[in-house]
Order: structure tokens, then sequence, then C-alpha cells
């Protein structure tokens, strides 16, 4: 790569680089302004509105805010456990279940069978259900206590599997035929062709709704709860009885949203990103 | 003895035969130019070979073995023979170094090393070792058909199966590629490529074959073949290409 040589612009090119600058501090000037009466209208709205000290005092007590926090904090890193442990095991279940969905062959027939059933059964199955009976039902099995961090993960685990292996096996079907060609056409076996070639494309192709599934899973571990376990959520109901208002619930949503926007945000820009690229004809 | 050897291969896709007996036999280090009208079946006749098309009846041997034999093991075959077709052939996941080497690595058992070392040499000799770790859709398209063709022999494969390999490109790239396949002629590789770019197969091919609906109808040496066609089919097709 050769370095561009440096080049004086023309006064053309000066004004309108100028220009751009003028109108890009003027439309944030104008972003800023609207912004701040926006926020100052509703502000007013709420603080003047005659019901907001009672509000107040049942959903935003600082007090109860500052004292629910080490409880209901500690319950939060029991969601994070769970979460991180059943996202591992997505990601390999899944792959698992898509790539039995793609085998080809009679032999195969069985294996195909099996895993097209159980994306049908979980994805209709309300999670809560599969919580209830996993966290009561394998105990009762086993005649033995089993910690939530068995138990939350695997029910989790099962039915987002479910979801995930759907969208892996699209991306699979949208990597283009004549790509597993040339895998083949390579010398690839049938499992090297998918783990190097297609997955790989697979994947990249639906990570947008990948992190979807993510954030949603996010959420839905404060579901363990029901098991029991003294998670963010179930801390938050045992202080919102210390404390008698809601403040606890509103500390325990806002743990949530916090740990869920970062992947929010980055999930709108890979897709915002890789439309742009599909626009203007991306890769081949 | 014959690197190739088809020996009358049928092929229908439903009712409709596009191989119709088909014999060829192409020796080491022969480069032969596969010629038709479209929908003759060249294309399914190379699939047949690399074994990703099967074939109904009819044998066909590499180096002395039967390939089509239900016994014989494809992916085995496959990593024998080099293959282009005539797009999409590059990984895109994968930088151009990458592409080259992974079937040394992956198939071949080549220690990552040994590969890369390989690969670095393959690139260079096609010119595109400034590129070795940019990915396929910074190429143009010639130089990504050069990385594919250059995938295609990397493991130092006994046959090399081309499917108008410049059919994609501006007619600006095509001389680009068609240099290196008479590099690689040069350079003894065994060659059978469907094209058509009758200059270039009346430059480099030893013998050229014409397919009509099915069937070989005519070959020979190419300045016979494309200069005094002694089948009527022939001159009809070639009428159509050479006007003159
Ligand atoms: N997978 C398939 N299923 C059904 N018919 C097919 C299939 N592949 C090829 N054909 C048919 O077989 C015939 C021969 O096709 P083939 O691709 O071999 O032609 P070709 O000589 O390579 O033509 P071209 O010069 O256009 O590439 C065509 O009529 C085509 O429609
Ligand atoms: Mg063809």
């Amino acid at each position: 790569m050769t370095a561009t040589e440096a080049r004086r612009p023309s006064p053309i090119e000066v004004e309108r680089q100028a220009f751009r600058r003028r109108q890009t501090a003027r439309s944030v000037l104008v972003g800023a302004a609207s912004t701040i009466v926006f926020a100052a209208a509703i502000a007013l709205l709420i603080l003047f509105s005659p019901g907001w000290p009672k509000v107040q005092q049942s959903f935003f007590d600082p007090v109860a805010w500052v004292g629910a926090w080490p409880r209901v904090w500690d319950g939060f890193l029991l969601n994070l456990q769970v979460l991180g442990i059943s996202v591992v095991g997505v990601a390999v279940f899944a792959t698992i279940i898509a790539f039995l969905r793609t085998l080809r062959g009679a032999v195969w027939f069985p294996a195909r069978f099996l895993a097209a059933a159980y994306t049908d059964l979980f994805r209709g199955l309300p999670l809560i259900i599969v919580l209830y009976l996993v966290g009561f039902g394998i105990p009762g099995l086993l005649q033995q206590r089993v910690p939530v961090l068995v138990l939350g993960p695997v029910a989790l685990i099962i039915t987002y599997s479910a979801y995930v292996a759907e969208v892996i096996r699209a991306g699979i079907e949208a990597v283009h035929p004549s790509q597993r060609i040339a895998g083949r056409a390579l010398g690839l076996t049938h499992g090297q062709t998918l783990r190097m070639v297609v997955l790989p494309q697979a994947i990249r192709k639906v990570t947008p709704p990948l992190m979807n599934d993510f954030i949603s899973m996010q959420k839905d571990v404060g579901l363990i709860s029901v098991l029991g376990a003294v998670d963010a959520v179930r801390a938050a109901q045992i202080e919102t009885a210390t404390w008698g208002n809601f403040t606890p619930y509103v500390l325990a949503g806002v743990l949530f949203v916090v740990l869920a926007w970062p992947m929010i945000r980055l999930t709108d820009w890979l897709s915002a990103r890789m439309q742009r690229r599909e626009q203007v004809g991306g890769a081949a | 003895m014959s690197v190739l050897s088809v020996q009358g291969v049928w092929k229908s896709y439903g009712d409709r035969a596009v191989l119709r007996g088909i014999d060829l036999e192409v020796a080491a280090h022969e480069v032969v130019a596969l010629i038709g009208a479209s929908g003759s079946g060249k294309s399914t006749l190379l699939k047949t070979i690399d074994l990703l098309e099967r074939v109904d009846d009819g044998r066909i041997l590499l180096g002395g073995d039967d390939i089509t034999d239900p016994r014989a093991d494809p992916d085995g075959v496959r990593a024998r023979i080099g293959v282009v077709f005539q797009s999409y052939n590059l990984f895109p996941h994968r930088t151009i170094l990458d592409n080259v080497t992974l079937g040394l690595r992956a198939v071949h058992r080549v220690p990552r090393d040994e590969a890369t070392r390989r690969g670095a040499e393959l690139l260079e000799r096609v010119g595109l070792a400034d590129h070795a770790s940019a990915y396929p859709d910074r190429l143009s398209g010639g130089q990504q058909q050069r990385a594919a063709i250059a995938r295609a022999v990397a493991a130092g494969q006994e046959l090399l199966l081309l499917d108008e390999v410049t059919s994609a490109l501006d007619p600006l790239l095509v001389g680009e590629v068609l240099e290196l396949v008479r590099e690689l002629k040069a350079d003894g590789t065994t060659i059978v490529m469907a094209t058509h770019e009758m200059a270039f197969a009346r430059d480099v091919a030893d013998r050229v074959v014409f397919l009509d609906a099915g069937e070989v109808c005519e070959q020979g040496p190419p300045a016979q073949v494309l200069g005094a066609p002694r089948e009527p089919r022939t001159r009809a097709f070639l009428a159509r290409f050479l006007p003159s």
C-alpha cells in the first residue's frame, strides 16, 4: 500500500468542508436544545402532578433503595452466574441440534426427526412450565436436593436451544450452496465443510437474531426465582416486605435493564451495519 | 496410462439424458478443452468426474482406480482432483492464504507452518503475495479466480478441472487468468477445462472435444477441430462462434 501524497484541497472542497462542519454543529445544537426542552416539560409534568409524592414514596424511596441494595445485588450475581452457564450451554447444544437437522441420508432419519420434534416442542412450551418441571421434577426424580446453579441453566438451555437451533439452521440454509460444493470439491468431509466453511458464514448472517435471543435470555434468567433461589427478583420480593414499598422491585428492574442495554445497543448497531452492507452490495 | 478415463458415462436429470455415453481419455500432462453449446453437458461431465453428481451408467477411472465404484471413498477422490467453477469459489470468511492452505491442512494433514510456507510460495507464483492476508471481497474477479486456481492445485492434485473460469469476468481480467492456466500447463498439470474462449482453446489445449447434446461429437487437435471440422454439427456450432 502506498501512502497518498499530501495534496492541498481546492478552495471548493475547503468551502464544502466548512459548510458541512457548520451543518453538523447546527444539528447538534438543535438536537440538544430540543432534548432539554422536552425533558424539562416531562419533569415538570411529573413533579407537579398531584399523585407524584405518593408514587415516589411507593416506587422511588431512596432509603429503601440503599437498604435493599446488598441483598438484591447478591441475588443479581446469582442471576449472572446462571446466565453465564446457560449461554455456553445453549451455544453448544443449539449448534448440535442445528447440525442434526442438516444431516442427509436415510440412516439419520431418527436424528433429524428427534431434533425437529425437540425444536417444535420447546418453542411452544412456556419457559415457566419448563422451570417448574425441571425445578421440582428432577429433584423429585433423584430424591435429593439439586443446586439452582444446575436446575436454572438446565431449564434455560432446554428452552432457548430450541429457538437458537432454528436461527442457526436458517443461517446454514442461507449460505450459498456453491460454498458447500466448493468445500466438498476440496476434499473436505460433510462435517469439516459444515464446521470450517458453512457454520462460520451462517453465524455471521444470523448474529442480530442470535443477539436478540441472548437479550431475552438476560431477562428470563429472572424467572429462576420460582425455583425458590434468592436471585435478584426473589431478593426484591423479600426486601419489599421489609420496607413496605415497591422500590426494591424497581431496583432489580434497573439492574436487569443496565445489564441488557449494552447488548441492545450493540445489536441495533450491528443490524444497521449489516443492512448498509447489503445495500452497498456487500461481500460475495 | 491415462490419468483420466471416462467410459460410456450416462447421466439424466429426470427423464432428460444430459450425458449419453461419453468416452474420454486424458493422458498425463495433457490439456483438454471441452467446447459445446450451452446445455450440451460440459458442466455435468465435470461434476460427474469430481463425484459431485453420480453417473447413471458407465465408469470413470482416475489414475486407474474406478472412482464410480460405490466402494470408493468420495472425499479421498475429491482430494486428488482440483476444481474451479465459474464463480463463488473462495470462502468469503477466510483470508486468501487461509483459502489456499485449508485443503492442505484439513484434508492432507500438512502441519500449519509447512502449509503456510507452501501457500505463500504458491501465492507468490500466481502474483498474489501482497494479498495473502486480504479477504476475497477485497480482490478483483480475476485475482479471486487466480486464488481459486492456486487453491485447487495447492496439494499437488493429479487432475485440474476448470469450468468456464473466465466467463464471470470482465474481458480485461480474462487474460490474467488464462495466463495462469498457460503456466500450469507449462508445469505439466493435467487439465480438463470447459470453455467458451475458442482462441484460448486453440492456443493452449492439446486436444479439443466438442460435446453436442450429451455426446462427444468430434475431437482432435485444436487446429483440426476448430480450423477444419469434419462433422456438420461442429461446423454449425463454430459458425456461430467464429463468424467470418
Ligand atoms: N441439477 C440439475 N437438475 C436438473 N437439470 C440439470 C441440472 N444440472 C444441469 N441440468 C440440465 O442439464 C443440461 C446440461 O447442463 P450443463 O450445465 O452440463 O450444460 P453446459 O454444457 O455446462 O452449459 P453452459 O455452457 O451453459 O455452462 C442442461 O439442460 C441443464 O438444464
Ligand atoms: Mg456449464
